[in-house]
């Protein structure tokens, strides 16, 4: 292996049959998984992919780099453990919906607090697929499920709002539907240093199908996406002829036949009240893709590290045997 | 002065009265001076409980010898209360005929009422057949600091000190190392280190003023094997005994743990050792911090997870994944008093069915436990190098008491005693053209450990079952039957890499007492009681439970009568009766205490007149 991999897409595909529903959004993700790792710059050997259970936690065996398949909802923290012992490794954990925010949702805001530098994607498909179909923490109120016949009482959690109020140092959103979307979101998550969290809009064709219809239909999607870039103006619609602006501080569309450019609100990744609007951007409003938030921070791996070199230098290299012969000993004849 | 061959001293108050304190510094300096010693701290789960009240009692039992000890001691020769909650929590475990430090000054009516007493007890019919000492304990205190520029709260703190310095003088005990510890914990508050000093200096003086003393006793030094001693405790010694397993395999230690009495002070002593290649996560939950253990098992470090009884339920899943992946870790489980949260701060034996079975599917795991505080060094790298040696998780089970307890301990030879341990971890890049199966075997039935950074290793690991040889997914149905059989039978090896089982005493006779883990001392001298008086009676501690030493059933089937003594309800003879099928009696004790050695010589006199 050379300093500088070349890798092309086949090389990240292992020989292990994938499993999926046909038409499941899955496919496309992990297609530009592969594609983004061969952009990355990093070794394929230094790669790991970690999940928990749940369709999307399959992932880590169509990948040929090392990957643990763990158990539900724990991954962040095989992820943490992983990168702690070695930063040198390029870790990625998959999660879904279910597997994220329902049994591992402690997990994942104590790695997104502790802000370890490993990249999280979780595909959203509002719903229990590898148990067939009950009702998730995402699932719109009402949804009807097996295990909500008369429609779901719950009320249903934002990832991004979550992962803001977790202290979310990079936060993404991209969609199935949309592999250079994602490609290019990988790859800014893969550069950043410390958790970058990446929600994708993914279908369950099966339990849940067309739940994410408004952003992905060629017929809606552009009047209900806003692609964001950073120091550029809130710009969509089919002919870029709508922006969103703060209107008694609440983000309101606009025609820009009848306001200017520069009364529109403006992306800033590093500005957390930004980040905020466009984490409730739902509903009536298009909903953000790309990078809702950057900024940089401590990283947990790297001062873990640091700080063991830290100790060493300041009390030199421990020693066992002085170790056993430290305080009050005394000598038996 | 008399001498006594030994002694059992409890130092008892409130939970702020500093009692812990002095029993280790009274164990440390009867340590220093020759004596053997075993302690046994006590304290409430509450870390402030009401002032004055039982509850809040917080004690500290040593027990000193000029012979081999190996317990606590049964029941106190002496016992300090410096209150009157104190007293009521412990008169009814004083030797009958034994002495009674009473701090008077807080016997006054509220505190008297606090306790529980309906009336003062002193005086009263209870209180017959001691020999009462009640000692103005807060007042001379305060008296003897009249000159020192502390406030009257500062000072009467130092009321322990005044009581350990009676006690120093009963039993001859030389001041010097107390004197030099004060000195060096308050060196940068003279006035703090002047007061504990006159504080021990006056209860000392008291000590020998007062004739309801009399004598003062000796214990002289003990006769134990000549080398180089210290003190260690359970807890501290399970937490070196892995650095130094980590040294000995040539790895990184990894920590993963959360908080939970009495397991804490392993994460507590293992984060101290950051320049020893230490890493320790504080986990957000029990399950996480099983799991981050099991992550870093498979980036290739020595990986240990602590907790204690409940704790232990939950990372259960976790541990199974860990069996299934085979990657080496360890689990300690630090025993407190159950089910549920139970007994928190309470020593007992009855996570041993959880520790042997406690996952689903047919999830065996390495089992072992330590005996006594220092031997917890031992088996922490025990647990560890059978453990990397099979690749397969193992459990390391102590108890609150070898975890709190401490006891003189040689310093071993690490090289002779620590030497390498052997792992599975392969070195660089595979070589072109070489086939790797992550799952193929070596005679141990161990599979090859490949880590993230290896080119040409890369493969992935699941929960789900997995084809023997590749690791991939598979359903097969002969294909799962072969695995689970695989796994257990690479356990059932591991008899041949750990030691024969010893017997204490002749190998058959009338009876042989088991027992396993910490309750070592206690059984250990109550056999050796009867074998003194002559009696057929061996002593079978088992501290390798999965796999048992290939030769436990000879062992088992040489005696008349097989006993196992156990702190639980009876789960090691349900194990030893259905493998070997020996028909062992039990001897249980369930009160989140130790056993003393007066009643397992009582039962075993009983059990001998039936034969």
């Amino acid at each position: 292996m050379t300093d500088n991999p070349t890798y092309k897409k086949k090389d990240f595909i292992s020989d292990q049959e994938v499993r999926w529903c046909p038409g499941c959004g899955d496919y496309a993700i992990l297609s530009s998984v592969q594609m983004a790792m061969t952009k990355i710059g990093k070794k394929k050997e230094d790669m790991v992919f970690v999940s928990g259970i749940g369709c999307s936690s399959r992932f880590p065996y169509y990948m040929n780099t090392y990957g643990m398949h763990t158990i539900h909802g724990r991954a962040p923290a095989f992820a943490t453990a992983i990168k702690a012992t070695n930063p040198e490794l390029e870790v990625w954990q998959i999660t879904g919906d279910g597997d994220g925010l329902s049994i591992g949702g402690n997990h994942l805001i104590h790695v997104i607090r502790r802000n370890v530098n490993i990249n999280i994607i979780l595909f959203n498909n509002e719903i229990y697929g590898l148990t067939k179909g009950q009702y998730s923490p995402t699932s719109r109120p009402g949804l009807n499920t097996k295990s909500s016949p008369y429609g779901s009482l719950d009320r249903a959690f934002n990832p991004a709002s979550l992962a803001l109020g977790a202290g979310s140092t990079f936060f993404a959103r991209t969609i199935d539907t949309d592999p250079k979307h994602m490609i290019d979101t990988f790859v800014e998550a893969s550069k950043h240093e410390g958790t970058s969290f990446i929600e994708v809009f993914q279908n369950c064709v099966i339990f849940n199908d067309k739940v994410h219809d408004l952003q992905t239909n060629r017929a809606t999607r552009d009047e209900h996406t806003v692609r964001i870039e950073n120091g550029k103006p809130l710009i969509f619609g089919k002919e870029k002829d709508k922006g969103i602006k703060l209107v008694d501080n609440k983000p309101t569309v606009v025609a820009l036949s009848d306001v200017d450019e520069s009364e529109l609100l403006v992306h800033d990744e590093t500005n957390p009240i930004v980040a905020q609007i466009l984490a409730e951007m739902r509903g009536e409003l298009p909903v953000p893709l790309g990078v809702l938030r950057r900024v940089p921070d401590v990283v947990y791996d790297q001062q873990l590290n640091d700080q063991l070199a830290d100790v060493k230098a300041k009390k030199g290299e421990g020693d066992m045997t002085a170790l056993l012969n430290s305080g009050d000993t005394w000598v038996v004849e | 002065m008399q001498e006594l061959d030994s002694v059992v001293i409890r130092f008892s108050g409130d939970s702020g009265d500093g009692m812990q304190l002095t029993g280790t510094q009274f164990s440390n300096t009867s340590a220093l001076m020759g004596n053997d010693i075993a302690t046994f701290p006590d304290f409430p789960a509450e870390i402030r409980a009401p002032i004055g009240t039982v509850a809040g009692v917080s004690g500290f039992q040593v027990h000193i010898g000029a012979s081999e000890i190996n317990t606590p001691g049964d029941e106190p020769d002496v016992l300090v209360a410096m209150n009157p909650a104190a007293l009521k929590a412990n008169l009814r475990s004083v030797k009958k005929g034994g002495t009674i430090i009473l701090n008077i000054d807080s016997f006054d009516a509220k505190n008297i009422e606090k306790a529980g007493y309906e009336g003062t007890p002193l005086g009263t019919p209870e209180m017959e057949g001691f020999k009462v000492i009640e000692a103005q304990i807060t007042s001379q205190t305060l008296e003897a600091l009249t000159e020192s520029e502390l406030d009257n709260k500062s000072k009467a703190r130092c009321k322990n000190f005044y009581a350990l310095g009676m006690t120093y003088f009963m039993y001859g005990r030389e001041l010097d190392a107390t004197i030099k510890w004060v000195e060096e914990k308050f060196g940068k508050k003279p006035e703090l280190v002047d007061a504990n000093v006159k504080a021990l200096k006056a209860g000392w003086n008291f000590a020998d003023t007062i004739e309801a003393i009399g004598t003062a006793y000796k214990v002289p030094a003990a006769r134990i094997t000549p080398g180089k001693y210290r003190q260690i405790n359970g807890n501290t010694a399970t937490a070196w005994g892995f650095i130094q397993a980590a040294h000995s395999a040539g790895l990184e230690l990894f920590l993963g743990s959360y908080p939970i009495t009495p397991a804490s002070d392993v994460l507590h002593e293992l984060s101290k050792h950051k320049n020893m290649g230490v890493k320790t996560f504080q986990a957000e939950d029990e399950i996480a911090a099983c799991c981050s253990a099991i992550g870093a098992a498979y980036a290739g470090a020595l990986a240990i997870t602590t907790s204690s009884g409940p704790g232990i339920a939950l990372k259960g899943e976790a541990l199974g994944l860990a069996m299934i992946y085979e990657l080496p870790m360890v689990c300690v489980n630090i025993q407190r008093g159950g089910p549920s949260t139970g007994l928190p701060t309470k020593t007992e034996q009855s996570d041993l069915n959880l520790c042997m079975f406690g996952r689903n599917g047919e999830s065996p795991m390495i089992v072992v436990a330590a005996s006594k505080p220092g031997d917890c060094f031992e088996m922490a790298y025990e647990a560890s190098r059978l453990s990397l040696e099979t690749m397969t998780p193992a459990m390391l089970m102590t108890d609150g008491y070898i975890a709190n307890g401490a006891e003189p301990w040689k310093i071993p030879d690490l090289t002779k005693e620590f030497g390498p341990i052997k792992h599975k971890q392969l070195k660089g890049a595979k070589p072109e053209g070489e086939e790797f199966l992550a799952y193929s075997r070596d005679e141990n039935l161990a599979r090859p450990w490949a880590i993230p950074g290896q080119p040409g290793y890369e493969h992935r690991v699941g929960g789900l079952e997995k084809a023997d040889g590749t690791g991939n997914v598979s359903y097969d149905p002969d294909n799962h039957e072969h695995m689970v059989k695989l796994r257990q039978e690479k356990v059932d090896k591991a008899a041949s890499l750990i030691p024969a089982q010893g017997v204490e005493g002749e190998e058959s006779g009338d009876i042989l007492l088991v027992s396993w883990g910490g309750t070592y001392g206690a059984t250990r001298m109550a056999v050796k009681t009867l074998q003194d008086q002559g009696k057929k009676v061996s002593l079978c501690h088992i501290k390798y439970i999965n796999p048992m030493p290939a030769n436990m059933e000879k062992v088992l089937k040489s005696f008349k009568k097989v006993i196992v003594a156990e702190l639980n309800n009876g789960q090691m003879r349900g194990i030893l009766n259905a493998k070997y099928e020996v028909g062992a009696l039990g001897y249980s004790k369930i009160q989140g205490l130790p056993f003393k050695i007066s009643e397992l010589v009582d039962m075993l006199n009983r059990e001998l007149e039936t034969l």
